[in-house]
This record gives C-alpha cells, structure tokens and sequence, in this order.
C-alpha cells in the first residue's frame, strides 16, 4: 500500500467520513490499489449487523430505510446505508433517487448513506456493494442497511451480502400464484407489507402466510422463506443439512408497516433482532458467513481470471478478430476457448505450488 | 494481480437549495448528465445548505451543481463551500452554479470557489462538455 492509502486506511479507522467516502469511490472505481486497501479493512470488521432490503420498484424501501435509520439512532446506535439504484444499459448513466427519500435523519452524520449505481450488475447489488459495507463495517457502524435496487422476481444477490434480508410486498403484488414461485419470496427472513393502510392489505398478509405454512408442513426441502445453502447456488450437497438443521427453526414473521406514518418500524426493528438472535444462537450466523466468504473467493478468483484471459485475448489479436474467424467458419468458439485456457492448465500443472495453504494456527 | 482495470465514472449531485419550488431545469440537467454516462444524485427540493453538504461529503461527488432561481445565491453558496471546506471536500469537488444570477454576482462566486456559473440560454452540451473536462483528477 502507498503512504496516500495508508493515510486513508487511518483516517478511516479514525472517523474521518472524508476518508471512508473516498475509500467507497476508491472501490467503487476499483482505483489502483483498492485490493490492499479492502485486505487490511478485514481486520477491523465483523461488528456490524448487516440487513438487506428488498422488493419491487415503488415498495416503499427507501422510505422504509430512512425510518429505520431513525428508530436506530434513536436507541443510540450508529448508522450506514447502501442504497443502489440502476444504470443505463446505453450510457452507464445512472440516475440515484434514494436518498431524497431519506430525510428523516438529515443532519446528522453518524447516518452515513451511500447511493450506489448498479454498473451493470443485474442481481439488485452493484459488484462494490460487499466492499463498501465491509468499508462501513470498519469504520465502526453498528448497523449497516443494504436497499437492493427495484427488485422483481429473482434478484437475489442481496442474500449473499446481508446477514438478515427483509422482503418488502406491497398490498396487491398478485394473486397466490405469485407465491408459489421460485426467487425473492424464498430469500426473506422477514416479510414487510409495506403500505398497510391500502385496500388489499389483509388479502396480501393472508397469502403470504399461507405460503409459509406450505413451505413449512411440506417437509420436502421446501424452505419457504430462510435462506440457506441452496439459495447460495454454490453446493446442492448442503441441501440436506437445510431441512434439519439448525436454519429449519426460523419462521419468517409478516410485519405490517406504514413507512411513510413510520407505523410499525419498531414491530419491524424487533423482528430483526430476534432474527439476529436466532442466527447466533443456532449457529446459522457462522455457516452463513463462511458461504458469503467462499463465494468472495470465488467471485474474486473469477474475476482475477477473466483480467487475464481479456489480456491474453488482447495479446491473440482482439475479441473481434476471433470472432470474425468464427464467423468466417475457420474455426469455432469451443477450440478458441481451449486454444486460451490449455497454456494457463499447463502452467498450473506444472508449478505444483501450494500457495493456497490455510493459514496456520 | 496486475490487471485492476478503473472503471471510473463520473459523480455529481444536482442540488436544489432554499426556498426555491422550480425544479424543472434541475430535473432537465439531471436526466441530461445520466444519459451522458454521470451517476447522478438528485438532492430534491428546498434542502438546507448543510443538508448538501453532507450529501457531498458521504457520496464523494465529483462535481456539485446547485440550482438556484430564487436570487439567494449569495447567502446559500458561500453556506455550501465553507460547509465543504469543514470537512476537506472542497479541494476537489467541482461546485458548478446554474439559475438566474445576474452578471454581477458571477466574479463574487467563483472568487468564493465556484468553478462556472451557468445562466439561462446555456445549452446542455456546453455543460456536459464542462463536466468532462474540468471534473477534478483523483
């Protein structure tokens, strides 16, 4: 790390929110340098709760998100917020609307809210999310709240970053069909029905209900609403261990709220805890941190890989110039693909190193 | 790992500030910086000058536009900078001031740190394009 970053690592650590602001644009940007300066943030986090928030466009999150920021700072807890709006598939340009919502707690800097662009991920998260929650984590906020962008059906990376997930369903968000599907529904540990004050409410509290008792007397592996390993998508093995194990006693409660009213925001605020509490005692906290670390890892090492590959496409002539080969029938993706990977599988063979030891004790 | 490739992006917060309902030109500038690829947060009406200065603080913009019709330019701006000041964020965001600000006014506020006053009549390119060159290196 150079002296500039090792500065604002310090200034970080100290308080300073100049110094985590620039560390989020610093990731955000993936500025030179931002690896080492997110590797040594790791050692000074791991205090924070982390909750994510999530439902379709006009739900009600950021307003939801700002009252929740209040009820907290009320109780003397400090306060970050990651609110992720989306990017133009044209221009890259984004428009980021969350934090008019957010004024509740105007004035007061120990609520830190960071509007984030999508940059063209699709899964609700921006790729920086994590990191800037680990920034936030660091400089020592007690709870960090993660508003995904305007979710639909399946935008569920939230569950990757977020130690508790709350899904917001307005009143008329479709019939029980809708309930029965596959996605967000299946990643809450709390359901809010925002807007309970709008006709249609109770029908919508009903129906959820009745969904998570399906999920619940099924008995087939049907975890109607806790996120376990096979939401992960990563090990299909650890399917088992989520029926019985210790992440089948969680129950998503439904809470009602009326953000803008700030109606219900300390029946929601109790929820979390107990599902906090929950995640503790039975020991789902520390499986579920492992699975976020690994997929990390994994993320990290892909993305490691593919900057090279790109360079060594560079290195062939271009993507173009391949891809005008195939289409002239010369040759075909597969045997290019192989023709870039077999000198990197050579290379791995032939090192044996073992640099990926596990630390020891 | 030596590939890190920058995906920078430019940043700016489009501020409406004091007693001042018109927001129709903010509106206009905001979705003309997003479709020119900026990421743009959007203050909202009548925010107090501290309130955008925690904005610009927490959000690291590159560059600070405030729109103002009402003709308080005077006591509001120079509110904004030293608020920027006081917490080391005025050195490199770029404070841009559009709306009706007589000619007069102007050298006052760039003296006051303003980097250009935009007034009606200017076209949207011609902001764009100053975005772009001037917004500062980090």
């Amino acid at each position: 790390m150079n002296a500039a970053d090792e500065q604002l690592l310090e200034d970080l650590l100290a308080g300073k929110h100049r110094a985590l602001a620039r560390t989020i644009s610093k990731i955000e940007n993936r500025s030179p340098g931002y690896r080492d300066l997110v590797s040594e943030l790791y050692a000074h986090t791991g205090d924070a709760d982390v909750i994510g928030i999530t439902g379709s466009p006009g739900a009600g999150k950021s307003t939801l998100v700002d009252k929740l920021a209040e009820a907290y700072r009320e109780r003397g807890e400090t306060v970050g917020v990651v609110a992720i709006d989306p990017s133009s598939p044209f221009t890259g340009g984004a428009v980021l609307g969350d934090r008019i919502r957010m004024a509740s707690t105007v004035g007061d800097m120990d609520v830190f809210v960071r509007s984030m662009s999508a940059r063209g991920t699709l899964g609700g998260l921006s790729t920086a999310t994590a990191d800037a929650v680990k920034a936030m984590d660091a400089f020592g906020k007690d709870k960090i709240v993660i508003e995904t962008v305007g979710a639909g059906q399946n935008e569920i990376d939230i569950v990757r970053t977020a130690d508790s997930v709350a899904v917001l369903v307005p009143p008329g968000s479709g019939d029980s069909v809708q309930t029965l599907k596959a996605g967000i529904l299946e990643i809450a540990d709390v359901f809010v029905v925002n807007k309970a004050d709008r006709p249609g409410a109770d029908r919508t509290v009903q129906e959820l209900r009745e969904m998570i008792e399906l999920g619940e007397g099924a008995g087939f592996g049907g975890g109607a609403g806790h996120h376990g390993a096979d939401a992960m998508g990563t090990d299909a093995d650890a399917d088992a261990t989520d029926v019985d194990g210790a992440s089948g006693g969680w129950t998503p409660p439904i809470v009602e709220t009326v953000a803008t009213e700030g109606d219900g925001v300390e029946t929601f605020i109790d929820a979390l805890a107990d599902h906090r509490t929950y995640l503790e005692k039975s020991g789902t906290l520390a499986e579920r941190t492992r699975q976020r670390y690994a997929e990390e890892i994994r993320t990290l090492l892909r993305e490691d890989v593919h900057a090279v590959l790109e360079d060594e496409l560079e290195r062939a002539g271009g993507v173009d110039a391949l891809a005008e080969a195939v289409r002239r029938g010369e040759t075909d993706p597969y045997e290019i693909a192989d023709g870039a990977l077999d000198p990197v599988e050579a290379c791995l063979d032939e090192l044996e190193y073992e640099s990926l030891e596990l630390p020891s004790e | 790992m030596t590939s890190e490739q920058e995906q920078r992006s430019i940043r700016c917060l489009v501020a409406k500030v004091g007693l001042d309902g018109h927001d129709r030109g903010a509106h206009v500038i905001a979705r003309a910086f997003r479709d020119a690829g900026f990421e743009v947060i959007y203050s909202g009406l009548h925010k107090a000058p501290d309130e955008i200065v925690q904005a610009t603080v927490q959000e690291d913009v590159d560059v600070l536009g405030i729109s103002i019709l009402s003709g308080a330019h005077n006591t509001l701006v120079p509110k904004i900078v030293d608020g920027l000041e006081e917490y080391d964020a005025l050195e490199d965001t770029m404070v841009l001031v559009g709306g009706v600000i007589p000619d007069e006014d102007k050298e006052q506020l760039k003296d006051e740190g303003v980097a250009a006053v935009f007034g009606p009549g200017t076209s949207i390119e011609e902001t764009i394009e100053f975005v772009r060159e001037n917004a500062p290196e980090r």
